[in-house]
């Protein structure tokens, strides 16, 4: 490690022999760049949360606690932090946090990221968290004076603050179309409508609790919207796989007949494959688009041409009735224009309200579903029961039906 | 000083910009990809272009500096574009193909592993920890070093069954998240009240109505309106804490570290399902956690060793059992495993069907 000593010996940091063991091995160290990073820029602020992080390593406990910082006209986005004992240490009283949304699927150019890079050194401590779990590209560390500035300064950049608290909060998709032939419908382009159109929710947390939004292109789910996100819009296609036969004689000579058989059409949960003579046969009314074989043979298959999303609700962790992942609300809902992903947005804005109305507090989507009863909520939501919805109909007697 | 600059409500920033122009010529109309090497994707278009990826893990706290040096390899050899993925791997894309070992190179001089593609063991994703949350009971930041280093051949290679995503979290609200194998604080102690702090920074409803097995009372204690925990209903998840924080549930000592596998979210074979916990009790022992890291090693080789072509972790345990799953790690199976929870019949064996051998 490159550390700078001062005129009588010292280095600007005080030694963190707990952390530097995490300085070792081969894969990257935030304390090396940490410490890298201190030594050249002497942001007090920075050496304190170092010293109190080398104490929680010592301790075993946290020390940070909430309080009220924010920017103007706005109700989140700024996570404030003060040290509970900045007796011990005063450079690390204040180091709050700023949430900022970034491009739909982390894209950057150099310049825009530059940019960033550059108010922040200004402002705060020069660590930066890529990316929060939610999908916020977060700044770590600046004292209440300097939030307001930093803001101003990448705000008039064209960023924005992102969600914290029981609001609307950052929205997450994958890679999608700018990169990926599995890609069933834009996931960038209907993150942007959508996370553009609930900005207000983002900034004025006004919810019973938080609400999360992620868009993967296929049910790979590369970006785990199904257990991440209270609204998971997945990719979906309902015609034929595409098969190019001939790619598929390649696989065979490539991989064999056998392993295409046991690791391919065996493993198809609906067995919807046969290998006749060369050929690979697709039962299509069968198939239920889980991947596989799209995955193993990415040359040969293609999704189909009729494309859309599934739309499924309620995936949370573990608070407070255990960790559920989301469930089918619409099975197919078409995006292919503008007009399409306005009408997908009118649709998620009647199921938000309901549940705004109606659930309790800290209280998830899916939870106020399963509390109140889907029924209730399809008839408010103008929902039509189907049998994508469930993995099977009900296995007990107690409901009072409408005759 | 009076600020009179004023607020552009943007919202989300548009990726009109920050597209690779190849990318943006290409957008939506990719015919298949390949994998040349570990860390590296080519993806080809309907047009004929090609756009190749290279791979690269990162730190995920990092520093201006670190950013502007991923930043110079991006204008070097990425026309000044760049990207990240959502478990922390920074991601460079080029068409030109003797690009790609350049970038390569420049990579593995400033310390980023190229690698985290295919059937290999990708990047962590992770919480904040000691660092900035006001509720961490351990460092994921640090768990998730520890935990590469020891695993990263295998980031760096395509060697596994399958792909493996892993996670960690500082708590049990497990912001890390669902994942083929996960390491998530375990309380194993009710809450310690601070009264006298209490009355004064907690909203009490708030608190009472956090608790997912209404353990948690008022009561009045030295005259001073407080809360109490019923310590025989309470199943120690550390809810209260986030909303009032003199219920202080982190514990040096009783703040232990458990091990969850089997998460799936992706759709390919078999349903998402979500992770089965299979050690817990662990020490919480910072800064390289090692009794948590063999367990962790030793449960991925086995899985290495044993499981089939393209059968994530929780696929391999379903088809092998999961008696036959700890014999073979080894590890010590408990009645605390079997869940007292809601719904935890759905979980038991309500069949005759056990593998005697």
């Amino acid at each position: 490690m490159s550390e700078s000593k001062n005129k009588d010996g010292r280095t600007f940091l005080n030694p963190t022999p707990i952390l530097d063991e995490l300085t070792t091995g081969p894969w990257p160290s935030f304390i090396k760049a940490f410490k890298e990073y201190g030594e050249k820029s002497q942001k007090p602020l920075l050496r304190g949360a170092i010293d109190q992080l080398e104490f929680s390593y010592k301790t075993r406990l946290g020390y940070w606690k909430g309080g009220t910082v924010g920017v103007k006209g706005y109700g989140s986005g700024v996570i404030s932090r003060f040290s509970m004992i900045p007796e011990k240490f005063p450079e690390a009283k204040e180091f709050h946090t700023i949430r900022v949304q970034p491009t739909p699927a982390f894209h950057y150019n150099t310049k825009e990221l530059r940019e960033l890079c550059d108010a922040w050194e200004t402002y705060g401590s020069g660590i930066m968290t890529m990316h929060g779990q939610t999908g916020n590209l977060q700044f770590l560390g600046a004292v209440e004076k300097d939030v307001q500035p930093f803001f101003d300064t990448i705000n008039e950049k064209g960023w924005d603050l992102g969600g914290a608290g029981a609001a609307t909060r950052t929205g997450n998709a994958c890679v999608g179309p700018a990169r990926c032939e599995m890609a069933c419908y834009d996931t960038l382009e209907t993150m942007y409508q959508v996370m553009q159109n609930y900005k207000d929710q983002i900034h004025r947390p006004e919810y019973p609790y938080k609400m999360k939004f992620k868009f993967s292109g296929c049910p790979n789910d590369c970006n785990n919207s199904i257990m991440r996100s209270d609204i998971a819009t997945i990719g979906t296609w309902k015609d034929a796989i595409v098969v190019d036969q001939k790619e598929v004689k390649n696989y065979i000579e490539k991989l064999g007949k056998d392993y295409l058989i046991n690791h391919v059409a065996m493993v198809c949960p609906t067995k919807a494959i046969r290998f006749d003579k060369d050929e690979m046969q697709i039962d299509n009314d069968n198939c239920v688009k889980c991947m596989h074989c799209l995955n193993v043979m990415t040359k040969a298959l293609s999704i189909g041409k009729v494309r859309g999303v599934t739309l499924l609700i309620g995936g949370k962790g573990h608070l407070k009735v255990g960790s559920m992942l989301g469930s089918v609300m619409i099975p197919f809902f078409k995006l292919d224009t503008h007009e399409d992903i306005q009408k997908y947005i009118k649709q998620l804005d009647i199921m938000i309200e309901w549940w705004a109305e109606n659930a309790l507090d800290h209280e998830r989507i899916g939870e106020t579903i399963e509390r109140i009863g889907i029924q209730h909520f399809l008839g408010a939501v103008g929902l039509e029961a189907n049998l994508d919805m469930v993995e099977h109909p009900r296995d007990n007697p107690f409901f009072i039906a409408e005759y | 000083m009076e600020r009179t600059y004023q607020t552009i409500e943007h919202g989300v920033k548009h990726y009109k910009d920050s597209l690779h122009p190849v990318s943006k010529k290409n957008y939506g109309k990719w015919k298949y990809h390949e994998r040349p090497r570990p860390g590296v994707l080519k993806h080809v278009a309907d047009s004929g272009d090609v756009l190749y990826t290279v791979r690269a893990g990162t730190q995920r706290q990092v520093t201006v500096d670190t950013v502007r040096l991923l930043c110079d390899i991006a204008d070097k050899y990425c026309d000044g574009y760049l990207r990240f993925t959502v478990r922390n791997n920074v991601e460079f894309m080029t068409p030109v193909e003797k690009n790609v070992d350049l970038i390569i190179a420049a990579l593995e001089k400033a310390g980023h592993p190229v690698g985290g593609t295919g059937n290999s063991i990708s990047a962590v994703a992770h919480t904040q920890g000691w660092l900035h949350c006001d509720i961490p009971a351990t460092d994921a930041s640090g768990v998730n070093k520890s935990m590469m280093d020891n695993l990263y051949e295998e980031f760096i290679k395509e060697e596994m069954p399958h792909r493996v995503r892993l996670s960690t979290s500082c708590c049990e609200i497990n912001c890390g998240g669902q994942a083929d194998l996960a390491v998530i604080v375990q309380h194993t102690r009710p809450p310690r009240i601070n009264h006298d702090i209490l009355g004064n920074i907690c909203e009490m409803p708030k608190a009472v109505a956090r608790c997912p097995v209404a353990a948690i009372r008022p009561t009045v204690v030295n005259g001073k309106p407080s809360l109490m925990v019923v310590e025989e209903k309470c199943v120690a998840c550390g809810a209260c804490f986030g909303a009032c924080p003199a219920m202080e549930i982190n514990h040096p000592e009783h703040s232990k570290l458990a091990i969850w596998i089997g998460g799936k979210h992706s759709n390919a074979r078999t349903r998402p399902t979500r992770m089965k916990l299979v050690a817990h009790g662990l020490p919480n022992n910072p800064p390289r956690w090692p009794e948590v890291n063999a367990i962790v090693k030793n449960i991925l080789m086995t899985y290495k060793k044993d499981a089939h072509d393209w059968e994530r972790l929780g696929e391999w345990v379903d088809r092998i059992g999961w008696k036959k799953f700890f014999e073979k790690t080894n590890l010590p199976f408990d009645k605390w495993m079997i869940d007292n929870y809601r719904h935890a019949r759905v979980s038991f064996n309500q069949s005759t069907h056990i593998r005697f051998n």
